[in-house]
């Protein structure tokens, strides 16, 4: 069978996009769940600034979030775009 | 030099066989070894107890030798099995040896995690010791789910009579299903492990707590859970949809990367999880008035760190459905 150059590229596009976002979502999952780790510690030493730790939780993870993000649209313009 | 089916059959059982019995050694001897290590200290600490702390240390590392064991079972299987010459069968064993093999790591190592711990706690603790051998033994079947996953894909792979199917992109399936159990379950099993090990730290620490540390430590064990169950959701859909018979490249890749992105992008997650469930335990532990606040942010913080692997599944199911 004749291989044709777009068919090579589509099937390198769709091995990049499941390696982009397989990879891409280890460190922010690992990195998230460090925050939260330490929020729990913090809140159970501090009670009363739950308010505070939880917006700054948050914060901290959506920042760690973002690589997580990116990985998701370099997998979908490898899916659709490119 | 061209060789027959029947030869390719063979390598594929024979390398499918090394990988399941290679990858699957690793977690189990960590886990041991991290039981082992608390176990010393523990005696150091309390010398008079060495029965107890010994014959924990022995059902602990019962329990994280068994997803070793499943795969020695896979590896037999796959060694001493005479397979039909189909080349499909190819894939079938590869995917099968990796499932397992990789399936098994994580809940090696997280089996270890709790059963360390409760050899701590009982020479700091002895009148804890029957509730915190309950709390491991409960702690380390959570952290074998993952590997039983992969059991169970590895076990379906070998059994599945793939003849009729396109040998293309059914290749790619076959293998892609391989790929997500097993890698889909090493964070599961590390991160039930971490949560495990809080709650029989924590008991030992304050006994009073026993409840509602378990409680939370099910809670916290079974978010970890959920990223392995969705690698083993989009190893079900790769196994037996039908796919239609493709010349193409692109088709089999696209199912083979739906395999790839799943299974590792479900460790990160697991793991993360697991780091939050820790320190909620161990919180409630120190400070059990607190219960209410400590879930409720352990939860939203896993949520958060959950996100990533529902990016995984969403692009492993584009790859699978749309393109």
């Amino acid at each position: 069978m004749a291989i044709e150059g777009v068919d090579i590229v589509k099937a390198a596009a769709y091995i990049g996009a499941g390696i982009s976002m397989g990879f891409g979502a280890i460190g922010p999952g690992i990195g998230e769940g460090m925050a939260a780790a330490k929020a729990c510690e913090a809140i159970g030493k501090n009670p009363k600034e739950a308010g505070l730790l939880t917006r700054t939780m948050l914060v901290g993870q959506a920042v760690a979030e973002s690589t997580g993000i990116y990985s998701l649209v370099i997998a979908l313009l490898l899916l659709f775009v490119v | 030099m061209a060789y027959d089916v029947q030869t390719w059959v063979s390598v594929a059982a024979l390398s499918g066989g090394g990988m399941a019995m290679g990858f699957g050694a690793i977690g189990a001897a960590i886990g041991e070894g991290y039981t082992a290590a608390r176990a010393n200290e523990a005696i150091s600490r309390n010398p008079e107890l060495s029965g107890d702390i010994f014959k924990t240390m022995l059902v602990g590392q019962a329990i994280a030798e068994s997803a070793s064991i499943f795969a020695l079972v896979i590896a037999m299987m796959l060694l001493f099995t005479k397979f039909a010459a189909h080349i499909l069968m190819v894939p079938v064993l590869l995917g099968a040896g990796l499932a397992m093999g990789m399936g098994a790591i994580g809940a090696g190592v997280g089996a270890g995690y709790p059963a360390g711990a409760c050899c701590t706690g009982m020479a700091r603790q002895p009148a804890m010791g029957g509730r915190l051998t309950t709390n491991m033994l409960i702690g380390s079947a959570v952290c074998q789910t993952p590997a039983i996953f992969a059991l169970v894909v590895a076990f379906i792979l070998l059994f599945t009579d793939f003849s009729q199917s396109p040998v293309s992109p059914t290749w790619a399936a076959i293998l892609g299903a391989g790929i997500s159990a097993g890698f889909g379950a090493i964070g599961s099993g590390l991160g039930g492990g971490l949560v495990a090990q809080a709650s029989c730290e924590g008991i030992a620490r304050q006994p009073l707590t026993a409840t509602p540390v378990t409680n939370v430590m099910l809670l916290g064990q079974a978010v970890t859970q959920t990223t392995a169950i969705y690698a083993l959701l989009v190893s079900f859909i790769l196994m037996f949809k039908t796919f239609p018979a493709t010349d193409l490249i692109a088709p089999p890749m696209a199912l083979l990367a739906a395999g790839i992105c799943m299974g590792i992008g479900a460790i990160g997650p697991a793991i993360g999880e697991g780091l939050a469930g820790q320190s909620a335990v161990a919180g409630i532990a120190r400070n059990q008035e607190h219960v209410a606040e400590l879930t409720r942010l352990m939860l939203v913080g896993q949520a958060v760190a959950e996100s990533t692997g529902i990016y995984s599944l969403v692009i492993a199911l584009i790859l699978i459905f749309v393109v």
